[in-house]
C-alpha cells in the first residue's frame, strides 16, 4: 500500500489506514531535531513553559542536516538513529507530536507510547543524504539556532520516500527478521 | 633523508576529506547493484536502489553522502626518511580537517565529551601516526560517522573461545545493532594484538578496497563465513528485512598473548568513506 500524506495533518485523519511496511509520500511541514534539540524541548516542559513550535499533528524530522551551498535550501539531510530520542519521546507524543521520522528500531516505551496516542514512525533510509536533499523547498531555523546543525528548523518537503516502519497499533517491520 | 613541507600535508588532507566526503569508495556501487539482484524483499531493493541513486546525486551535485560527515580519522604512514618542514604535524593535519570541512559545506559534528561544546571547525582529528620504511609518507583519511561507530565493540576472549569464539562476537556485534547502524554494513574486525591494537586494526582493516579480501587465504575464508553468517541474520537494509545485511567483511590478524585473544569489530554504515594518496 501507498500513502501520501500532507503535514500537518488534519484532526480527524485516520491514522490506523498506515500500517506497518506501507510506503508513504510525504509532503508540507516537518521539523527538525535530533538529541540536542529534544533535551532542549523536555527542558522547557519540565519548566512548565511553552515550546517553540506546536507540534499537534506535526512530524519530527530526526536529521542534522550539512549546511546549504549557495542557491541551494539545504545540505544533505537523511536521517539520524532514531533510538537516541527514545527518552524524550512519550513527552512529545503527549503533547500531539503524530509522525516522527528517523532510522533504526524504536524502544519499547516509545512505541507504548506511540499506540496509546495513535502516532506513527516512519523509516528515512540511512546515509541518502543527497536523495532527501532533493526533496526539501525550503528550511528556515524555528528555535535553538545555537545548536547549528542540531537546532529546530522547519522545512518544506515534497513527496519524500518513507516507509512506515512502525504504525499506530504497534506493528513494527523490526520485528521479524 | 627527504624533506616535505607541512604544507603539502595539510593540502592533501584537505582534497582528501572533500573527496572521501562525497564520493564513496568505488567498490560501493558495484557491491549495492549486485545485492540488488539477489535481495528477496521488496523493501529492501528500494532501500538499496535509492542508495545508487543517492551515490549518483552526491557526485553529480558534488553534496555530502550522508550529512553525517563523521569525526575526521587520519592515519599517516611516515617513512623513517622523511624529514617535516614547517608546522606541528597535528596541527598540519587540522588545518586540512578545517578547510575541508568548511569549503566543503560538510557538518561540523565534533565537540568536547563532557561539556558537549562544538569546537565548530570539525577538528581535531583522530591522528594515527607509524613509521614505515622509505621516504615517502602515505595519507589515509576516513570520515567516521557515529550511527555505526555507536554499535562497535571490543571483546576480550580466552584462548578457549578461539576462531570459532571470534566468529560468534563479530555476528552477535551485527545481531545487537539491528538497524541502527545504516546496513547494509561494512565490518573491520581486528584480532589479537592487545585491547587498543585490536580496536586500531578494526579501524585501519576498513580502509582496504571495498570488494578485496584478505590476502591471507585462511583470514578470507573466516572472511566470507562472517558474510554469509550475518546476511542470514536477516536484518536486511536500514533493519527492515532481507538478505543484505552486510556488503563485506574485513579482518586484520595480529600475534598476541598466550592468555588472550582480543577481538575489536568496528562498524562501518554502507557510506564506505575513505581516500589515500602517497606523498
Amino acid at each position: 500500500m501507498e500513502h501520501r500524506i500532507t503535514l500537518p495533518l488534519s484532526a480527524d485523519f485516520d491514522m490506523l489506514q498506515i500500517k506497518a511496511g506501507d510506503k508513504v509520500l510525504l509532503s508540507g511541514t516537518v521539523f527538525t531535531a535530533r538529541d540536542a534539540a529534544h533535551k532542549k524541548l523536555v527542558e522547557l516542559l519540565d519548566a512548565g513553559r511553552a515550546l517553540p513550535v506546536d507540534l499537534r499533528g506535526a512530524a519530527v524530522y530526526y536529521t542534522g542536516p550539512t549546511p546549504a551551498k549557495p542557491c541551494e535550501p539545504i545540505g544533505s539531510c537523511g536521517p539520524t538513529t532514531s533510538y537516541r530520542m527514545d527518552c524524550y519521546t512519550p513527552r512529545l507524543l503527549d503533547l500531539g507530536l503524530a509522525v516522527m521520522i528517523g532510522k533504526g528500531p524504536r524502544g519499547k516505551e516509545a512505541v507504548d507510547s506511540m499506540v496509546r496516542n495513535g502516532a506513527i514512525y516512519l523509516a528515512a533510509t540511512g546515509g541518502a543524504g543527497a536523495l532527501f536533499q532533493a526533496c526539501v523547498t525550503s528550511c528556515e531555523v524555528v528555535a535553538f539556532g545555537e545548536l547549528g546543525a542540531e537546532a529546530l528548523m522547519r522545512l518544506e518537503v515534497s513527496d519524500m520516500p518513507l516507509i512506515c516502519a512502525v504504525d499506530a497499533r504497534g506493528a513494527s517491520l523490526y520485528n521479524k527478521p | 633523508m627527504r624533506n616535505v613541507d607541512s604544507g603539502a600535508i595539510t593540502l592533501a588532507v584537505k582534497e582528501l576529506f572533500l573527496e572521501s566526503c562525497i564520493h564513496p569508495d568505488p567498490g560501493l556501487r558495484p557491491l549495492l547493484c549486485g545485492a540488488l539482484v539477489n535481495e528477496t524483499s521488496g523493501i529492501a531493493r528500494d532501500i538499496l536502489s535509492q542508495l545508487v541513486k543517492n551515490i549518483e546525486l552526491a557526485g553529480s551535485r558534488a553534496l555530502p553522502l550522508c550529512q553525517d560527515t563523521g569525526m575526521a580519522v587520519v592515519f599517516l604512514d611516515i617513512g623513517q626518511g622523511v624529514h617535516i618542514k614547517g608546522a606541528w604535524l597535528a596541527d598540519a593535519v587540522n588545518e586540512g580537517v578545517r578547510q575541508a570541512y568548511q569549503e566543503g559545506f560538510f557538518r561540523k559534528s565534533v565537540l568536547t565529551a563532557l561539556s558537549r561544546k562544538n569546537t565548530g571547525d570539525n577538528t581535531p582529528a583522530v591522528l594515527h601516526t607509524q613509521i614505515i620504511p622509505g621516504e615517502t609518507i602515505k595519507i589515509s583519511v576516513a570520515p567516521k560517522g557515529f550511527g555505526s561507530e555507536n554499535m562497535s565493540r571490543v571483546f576480550m576472549l580466552t584462548p578457549a573461545d578461539g576462531k570459532q569464539g571470534v566468529i560468534e562476537k563479530v555476528v552477535e556485534t551485527v545481531r545487537l545493532a539491528g538497524g541502527n547502524p545504516c546496513p547494509p554494513v561494512v565490518l573491520g574486525v581486528g584480532v589479537g594484538g592487545t585491547f587498543e591494537l585490536a580496536a586500531l586494526n578494526a579501524k585501519r582493516a576498513l580502509l582496504r578496497p571495498l570488494g578485496e579480501p584478505s590476502e591471507d587465504a585462511q583470514l578470507a575464508a573466516m572472511e566470507r563465513e562472517l558474510l554469509e553468517r550475518i546476511n542470514a541474520l536477516g536484518i536486511g537494509p536500514m533493519g527492515l528485512g532481507g538478505n543484505t545485511t552486510a556488503l563485506a567483511v574485513h579482518i586484520l590478524e595480529h600475534p598476541t598473548h598466550i592468555a588472550g585473544l582480543p577481538v575489536a569489530v568496528n562498524v562501518q554504515c554502507h557510506c564506505v568513506r575513505h581516500a589515500e594518496r602517497t606523498i
